[in-house]
């Protein structure tokens, strides 16, 4: 058994200890919202906050979280959270949306620790996460949104 | 035709519509209204009210209007694109509107999503049906109100005559629907003049997007059945005539939750050698899957690799008179033996992987009275049920798709193979089977874009003048491989083509003497599954088109615009004729004058930079969107690194139904040309793709984005297709504008300055 904080609730995960993070969520858990793509923590939809900080569940195993905090899209309710989920309908971002809770995590992990970021820091942040439909104009749009305390630059 | 439906009991409306939260945790109704619109609808109409005048809608005593929508959303928006075409016709209250992602069902008809065509070919009739929901519900509220139908007019739901009016929630909860439509009424059904659009071209909110932005929304990979067992296939060394010598399941049988693994016979030798490793946990069955260990004995291709397919293409390519005879205009024999000169070029594309973010997956249970349930996002349900029915011997009408969000499409799932070991696995098991592919796996099973091969040949005169061009294209087709009967036949009645394969050398300019062959390359066929992938034909045959009309430019000493604008004169069979053909190569040529204009075309350029200019005309001559895509490249001359400053395009898709949805497809796919051109290229080794995840295949990232300038022009014509056209022109932009910055032409995608 691994307990550990869920969205703010103290969960029990029964299975492996070397199971991934992301399949205990999505199967044992039953939060949907974070994504597989690839496995090998290269595409990002998988990502999840650790203590507040964005890291891939796909490649974490869930005894990593043993006592620690972890926030899914589902419990993604900091004001910061708020704001990028606000932006990203107002900038219309999602197109197929399957890399979208990924991408919001990254992004609200980006402006939690940089609240102010540059282009390029946005772009060195969220380059990991790849976006299949290619919506990254929107999703760079939006941060700086959710940045700007929600008024569309 | 039914133009009633009342007396449905309050209790299987809410179960069947307004209470969403059912069908959502079955992942059905993948959008529609919010719980606020939802318990607001249970307190202002009468809800035992629905009218339902024909099998795309219906509004209930609430007034609000649920739309059925046949086609696939995969990030196109297509349900609210459908859903204003409906709403806008029937003069309905935008704010009240939702829709439902169907599952099949056959009095939809053909349900297919691919083509960049669902606007386009569900545009009259979507409108048609609007238009006669809104003649009878004018019909009742007439009578309701004491007022002659012609006198009513019915906008943003209300039907209002003079200083009376009732709302779509008053007439639905208190009106005789008497009035009916007969389908000769309905085809003939007059739709409204673009003058008269209210929804259409207006910019909405997605009806998608909210879900998709809180990470609610459910795909095929999130549906989930009670006593469910899941599954990982093991797919064999090739695709083809592979079969399983032994399977050893010493090392799985110690995995606690381990069930079995079940090799794959399919009767539609569609799914060839899979096993199917099974276990009670998604975790259990991942850890059996490495466990298990397949002796194989591999098919004919296991030792193919992408320079042996690429040879093939060559081969057959350059043979002067080889293939099926697609385009014949003029004399291309005289022009070649009366040329002063010719030149040639051959053109290459790599294979391409769709690289659905969401790897293909399928749930399946059969109920207790044998009917099979699948549960997963598709694009073509109508081509894969008839596979369906071979692989499992059972009657096409047992056999529903319950559709679902797709987690990327872009020609991936117009072919549900996927579907084939779960369906078996689950009836081996006989309890629900969720069957999902690890992204290696993934790649290995796409079905993907097939290496490609252009040869081309040019002939001038004595004073320098174009007089034809020859051209062979040779690739794998998917239509071949996929959907067999809807091959073409060559225009001499001699050969088969697939058009999904060619579609793009049928181009809009007018040349002395134009031929085009069309050859299946046989070694690609074996090997792999060849795939539709986003653009198909067009998008590797506009590369060479595009690029060895740059070169053809150069050799005649003119501008590539001004060498294209002459050539779209819009004369002969390039006039044009209806529907979105109207005004023909003329619009392509006003796209790319107003494109040439805005990206300053001739400008004075950097050292080692350097402007490129292509058209695209869409997924085939029937349904052109006019594109011009000017690119602005820089490339270090030491590295050879080829930097994408910036694109322009300017589009002609027509009437635009849902702008920022049609932006957001525009950006989606320019970008898909930048990634295609620059940034994906995988290889076949060993007889399957190498390049199995992100550490090798390297789409492009937010890194690569170049500055996007996209337009569109404003038009009242038919509506086209967009989701795919805007990738089509962007490679041969880049590769001529990097024969501007540099001198080198590039003839291979994707392109490597060495």
């Amino acid at each position: 058994m691994v307990n550990f904080m869920l969205n703010g609730e103290v969960v029990g995960a029964e299975s492996d200890a070397d199971t991934p993070l992301l399949w205990v969520l999505r199967e044992e858990l039953k939060l949907r919202g974070t994504k597989f793509g690839c496995g090998i923590a290269q595409c990002g939809a998988c990502t999840v906050h650790i203590d507040g900080s964005p890291m891939r569940s796909c490649v974490t195993p869930v005894s990593a979280v043993e006592g620690r905090s972890v926030t899914t899209i589902e419990g993604l309710a900091t004001p910061v959270g708020e704001a990028l989920k606000t932006a990203w309908t107002e900038a219309q971002v999602p197109q197929c949306g399957y890399c979208q809770s990924g991408q919001i995590m990254q992004a609200a992990g980006l402006l939690e620790s940089n609240p102010n970021p540059s282009d390029d820091e946005i772009v060195n942040a969220m380059n990991g996460n790849l976006c299949r439909c290619m919506a990254y104009p929107r999703i760079k749009k939006a941060i700086k949104t959710a940045a700007n305390g929600g008024a569309m630059s | 035709m039914k133009h009633q439906q009342q007396g449905l009991s309050r209790r299987s409306f809410i179960a069947g519509v307004a209470g969403s939260s059912l069908m959502m945790s079955m992942g059905s109704l993948v959008s529609g209204c919010s719980s606020e619109q939802a318990s607001e609808a249970l307190t202002s109409g009468d809800l035992s009210k629905v009218f339902a005048p024909n099998i795309w809608f219906e509004i209930n005593g609430a007034g609000e209007v649920l739309i059925n929508i046949i086609r696939a959303e995969m990030g196109q928006h297509v349900g609210t694109s459908l859903a204003q075409i409906v709403a806008d016709e029937l003069g309905a209250d935008w704010s009240k509107v939702s829709f439902k992602h169907v599952d099949t069902d056959p009095k939809w008809g053909v349900m297919v999503t691919g083509g960049s065509w669902s606007v386009h070919t569900s545009f009259t009739q979507l409108s048609q049906a609007g238009a006669a929901g809104r003649t009878v519900i004018i019909d009742t509220a007439s009578k309701l109100m004491g007022v002659p139908a012609e006198e009513c007019s019915a906008e943003n739901g209300v039907v209002s005559a003079g200083d009376k009016s009732l709302t779509f929630a008053e007439i639905v909860s208190n009106g005789d629907f008497s009035r009916s439509i007969s389908e000769e009424e309905l085809v003939a059904m007059p739709v409204k003049s673009a003058g008269e659009r209210k929804v259409i071209g207006r910019d909405v909110r997605n009806l998608d997007v909210a879900p998709k932005s809180e990470g609610s929304a459910v795909y095929g990979l999130d549906a989930e059945l009670p006593d469910m067992a899941y599954a990982m296939p093991l797919l064999p060394p090739t695709r083809y005539g592979s079969t399983v010598k032994a399977i050893d399941e010493s090392a799985a049988k110690t995995i606690p939750g381990y069930i079995g693994a079940i090799p794959i016979n399919d009767p539609s030798q569609i799914v060839q050698g899979c096993v199917v490793v099974t276990a009670e946990t998604l975790p259990a069955a991942m850890k059996a899957a490495k466990a298990v260990k397949v002796d194989w004995s591999a098919g004919p291709t296991a030792n193919v690799d992408e320079a042996a397919i690429i040879a093939e293409g060559m081969r057959i390519a350059s043979d002067p008179e080889g293939g099926t005879l697609y385009v014949n205009e003029g004399d291309i024999a005289a022009a070649k033996s009366g040329a002063a000169s010719s030149m040639a070029a051959t053109y290459t594309t790599a294979t391409a992987l769709h690289f659905t973010m969401e790897p293909q997956n399928a749930l399946v249970e059969f109920d207790a009275e044998g009917r099979c349930h699948i549960h997963a996002g598709n694009q073509w349900q109508s081509l894969i049920l008839p596979y369906l029915v071979q692989a499992l011997e059972m009657p096409e009408n047992d056999i529903i798709i319950h559709q679902y969000y797709l987690g990327g499409g872009f020609g991936r799932r117009l072919f549900g193979d996927q579907m084939i070991p779960a369906a078996l696995a689950a009836r081996e098991l006989g309890r629900p089977v969720k069957l999902m592919f690890d992204r290696a796996t993934d790649s290995r099973f796409d079905c993907v874009r097939s290496p490609s091969v252009c040869a081309f040949e040019a002939t001038f005169d004595a004073d320098g003048a174009l007089t034809g061009v020859d051209h062979g294209v040779a690739a794998g087709w998917p239509t071949k491989g996929m959907a067999p009967g809807f091959l073409g036949t060559g225009i001499d009645g001699k050969g088969k083509f697939d058009g999904f394969s060619i579609s793009g050398a049928d181009h809009w300019y007018s040349l002395p003497s134009h031929r085009v062959r069309a050859m299946n390359n046989e070694l690609a066929q074996s090997t792999f599954l060849p795939g539709w992938l986003r653009a198909v034909g067009p998008g590797w045959i506009s590369w060479g088109v595009e690029s060895f009309l740059d070169e053809i430019a150069d050799q005649m000493g003119q501008d590539p615009v001004a060498m294209r604008m002459g050539l779209l004169d819009g004369t002969g069979k390039n006039a044009g004729g209806e529907g979105s053909t109207v005004g023909g190569a003329k619009r392509l040529a006003a796209v790319l004058k107003d494109v040439s204009e805005r990206a300053g075309w001739g400008r004075e350029m950097p050292a080692n930079e350097g402007l490129g200019v292509a058209v695209g005309h869409g997924q085939e001559r029937g349904m052109p969107t006019w594109i011009a895509c000017v690119a602005h490249v820089a490339v270090d001359p030491s590295s050879g690194d080829v930097t994408l400053k910036k694109l322009w395009q300017t589009i002609d898709v027509g009437t635009v139904v849902n702008p920022d949805g049609a932006m957001a497809q525009a950006e989606g796919a320019a970008l898909w040309g930048v990634s295609l051109a620059l940034h994906e290229g995988a290889q076949f080794a060993n007889g399957e793709v190498l390049e199995q995840n992100l550490d090798r295949y390297t789409p492009l990232r937010m890194s690569d984005v170049p500055e996007l300038d996209i337009a569109f022009v404003d038009s009242d014509e038919f509506p086209s297709g967009l989701g795919e056209p805007p990738l089509i022109p962007v490679a041969p932009a880049i590769g001529n504008a990097i024969f501007a910055a540099t001198g080198q032409r590039v003839r291979e995608l994707p392109i490597k300055l060495v």
